[in-house]
């Protein structure tokens, strides 16, 4: 296929410029590559085919390039209305994890009070409760507070489910900020709350960062509680907007690739503006 | 003086805080050591914590902890999900759910689910990760690459992979056309076949995952000590075999961790895929789409509400004996990583 040929291709130029490495380990990682994105290069390509195209030959190439798909999926309004509510849902759920993340791995860091040691083991608990578990009660509150079919009653939700894991990255951030520096600090008159505006926020950063990627992609992604939230279309963030697109239009394969490959399109494009972040933050974070 | 002093105190406060592990021994607020020690906090302080935990520990509290509890209460009605529940049924919606073939099944494939991506994913990644470790040109790049499928939604790679898979799909075409026919198979309808299919898109979508924290461990060892053992004439074989691997043993430990626990609670994928109904004929069901079948589509609330606790126990079972039998040899302080 295309992706051999072009994977070759940049084989041979490796190995002429490298002086090291062995022609096996670029032939396996090629292979790897391969795999990981052939799918990804069928849902792209396949939308620029038209259905007769892919009944004929479901893994054929486009003959002729047809891009009326791709028009019709980004000339409707269903496609920007689910990036939009995505957008802010995921960027809601970011900002509100960041702030009372933040906030409170300041305090547990740095302030000594009875409680301190049992508030921490609290948020480090949450981490063993998923939101498959939660899901219905998690449902049944929502729907009693009123919530039902808004963006705010999945932002909230999942703000709280990701709490622990802003915590437990987060504090070892903060703690880690020399107390010399808060000395200083309040020498020079800088109070509690000032230090942690002028010095904890900056300080963190990389922290903060980490934590922001993680959530915001989670946020994007995530099926189940849209699902069992998001009932009226209008609201539909763009995981369930796929799924709907998928059964509704399920003769029209091609449109539906179309879709589909659009709809990854702005994680991909955060993926790769971000990737050196999210790639050190996971392993960072998991690793401890 | 004074400066050593007080910094070799601060390092062990920190150090009591960093080896708490989850669900473990909760860190008792460290007694008044030494100079450092603040005996009484003003008020200032308390309304600084008041201001800056409250609104975390309410939104936790309320969109969390009370869920989990109430998920717990809710296990012991029969309840259609209108009014407050009234009708108790004790545990009978627990002897329910065991006695019904359909639950064991879907716990047996999250059991086979759990084994296989350990043995799949496990021996896989770490190949992968030593490979990719070794010198070469565009390592960034194919780190980069390898991760994408764990970036996309699983909306989308379960969209994607459905319409690829289906019998007059993709992939039988792709086979029929390179000499392959006879390997064409219902991937997703054959219950002989269903399971397999599905561990093998968990392992494309995830392996990535464990690749890069693999490659991750494995940039933590020091080169020193696979010179040391190669001037001492070790192989490379070798050298993998009795330092890198043991060394990258916390990591491994910790990725399979996740993984189970991510492969208990499977959903996202299978539902997609499969939808509601044809997941337990086709053999890949899990107990959380039993779960949501059962109870929201279902309109058993209560019911839903008991598969979730029996989720939940299942998990917090098999996550403290991990803990207490594979974890405690880590000093790195479990899944909390409080890295200090």
């Amino acid at each position: 296929m295309a992706a051999t040929a072009v994977a070759a291709r940049r084989a041979t130029r490796a190995s002429r410029k490298a002086a090291w490495g062995s022609p096996g380990v670029y032939f396996v990682a090629l292979l790897l590559i391969g795999a990981m994105l052939a799918p990804i290069v069928y849902i792209v390509i396949g939308g620029f085919r038209t259905n007769a195209q892919i009944t004929t030959d479901p893994a054929g190439w486009p003959s002729p390039w047809q891009f009326g798909n791709y028009l019709d999926v980004l000339t409707g309004d269903v496609f920007w209305r689910q990036v939009v509510n995505s957008s802010i849902v995921a960027g809601c759920t970011t900002a509100g994890v960041v702030t009372l993340g933040l906030m409170t791995s300041y305090i547990l860091a740095r302030y000594r009070f009875r409680g301190r040691g049992a508030m921490y083991s609290l948020f480090a608990a949450g981490l063993m409760f998923p939101l498959t578990v939660a899901i219905t009660p998690l449902y049944i509150l929502v729907r009693t507070l009123g919530l039902m079919n808004t963006l705010p009653g999945v932002i909230l939700p999942q703000i709280g489910f990701a709490i622990p894991m802003t915590i437990i990255i987060l504090v070892p951030f903060v703690r880690a900020i020399p107390n010399e520096i808060q000395e200083a600090a309040s020498m020079d008159g800088c109070s509690r709350l000032g230090f942690f505006w002028r010095m904890v926020l900056p300080l963190s950063r990389p922290g903060v960062i980490t934590v922001a990627i993680l959530t915001f992609i989670t946020s994007w992604n995530s099926y189940l509680l849209p699902l069992f939230i998001l009932n009226r279309e209008d609201t539909f963030t763009l995981p369930l907007g796929v799924q709907a697109f998928a059964s509704q239009y399920s003769v029209d394969t091609a449109k539906v690739l179309a879709f589909t490959s659009l709809s990854m399109l702005p994680a991909l494009l955060f993926f790769s503006l971000f990737q050196r972040r999210i790639v050190g933050g996971l392993t960072g974070a998991v690793k401890g | 003086m004074f400066d050593t002093d007080r910094e070799s105190v601060q390092l062990v406060e920190n150090r009591s805080v960093g080896l708490t592990t989850v669900g473990g021994d909760a860190p008792v607020a460290s007694p008044p050591t030494g100079r450092r020690a603040r005996k009484g906090i003003g008020w200032p302080a308390r309304l600084e914590i008041a201001l800056m935990t409250g609104p975390t520990l309410i939104v936790f509290l309320s969109f969390v902890i009370f869920p989990v509890a109430m998920a717990a209460y809710y296990g012991f009605f029969s309840w259609q999900g209108y009014g407050p529940p009234t009708e108790f049924v004790g545990l009978r919606n627990y002897v329910l759910i065991f006695q019904d073939g359909t639950f064991v099944d879907a716990l047996q494939h999250n059991a086979v689910i759990v084994v296989l991506s350990l043995v799949i994913q496990g021996p896989a990644a770490v190949l992968l990760a030593l490979l990719l470790n070794r010198k070469m040109r565009g390592q960034t790049l194919i780190r980069v690459l390898v991760f994408i499928p764990y970036v996309i939604s699983e909306v989308v790679v379960g969209t994607g992979w459905s319409l690829m898979l289906q019998g007059s799909g993709a992939v039988n075409s792709f086979l029929q056309s390179v000499g392959l026919g006879w390997l064409q198979n219902e991937w997703l309808s054959d219950p002989e076949t269903a399971i397999w299919t599905l561990m093998g898109i968990l392992t494309w979508k995830y392996i990535g995952f464990a690749v890069i924290l693999f490659l991750a461990g494995l940039q933590g060892i020091p080169d020193e000590l696979m010179e040391a053992a190669a001037i001492d004439g070790a192989s490379y074989w070798q050298i993998q075999r009795r330092i890198t691997l043991p060394l990258l043993g916390p990591t491994i430990r910790i990725w399979a961790f996740l993984s189970m626990i991510g492969a208990l609670q499977l959903f996202d994928l299978v539902y997609i895929i499969w939808g509601q109904y044809v997941a337990s004929t086709a053999g890949t069901s899990t107990m959380a789409t039993y779960m949501v079948a059962n109870g929201r589509i279902a309109g058993e609330y209560g019911y839903g509400n008991a598969v979730a606790v029996v989720l939940f126990f299942i998990s917090l079972v098999a996550a403290l004996l991990y803990q207490r039998f594979v974890l405690r040899r880590d000093t790195e302080g479990a899944i909390t990583g409080g890295r200090i």
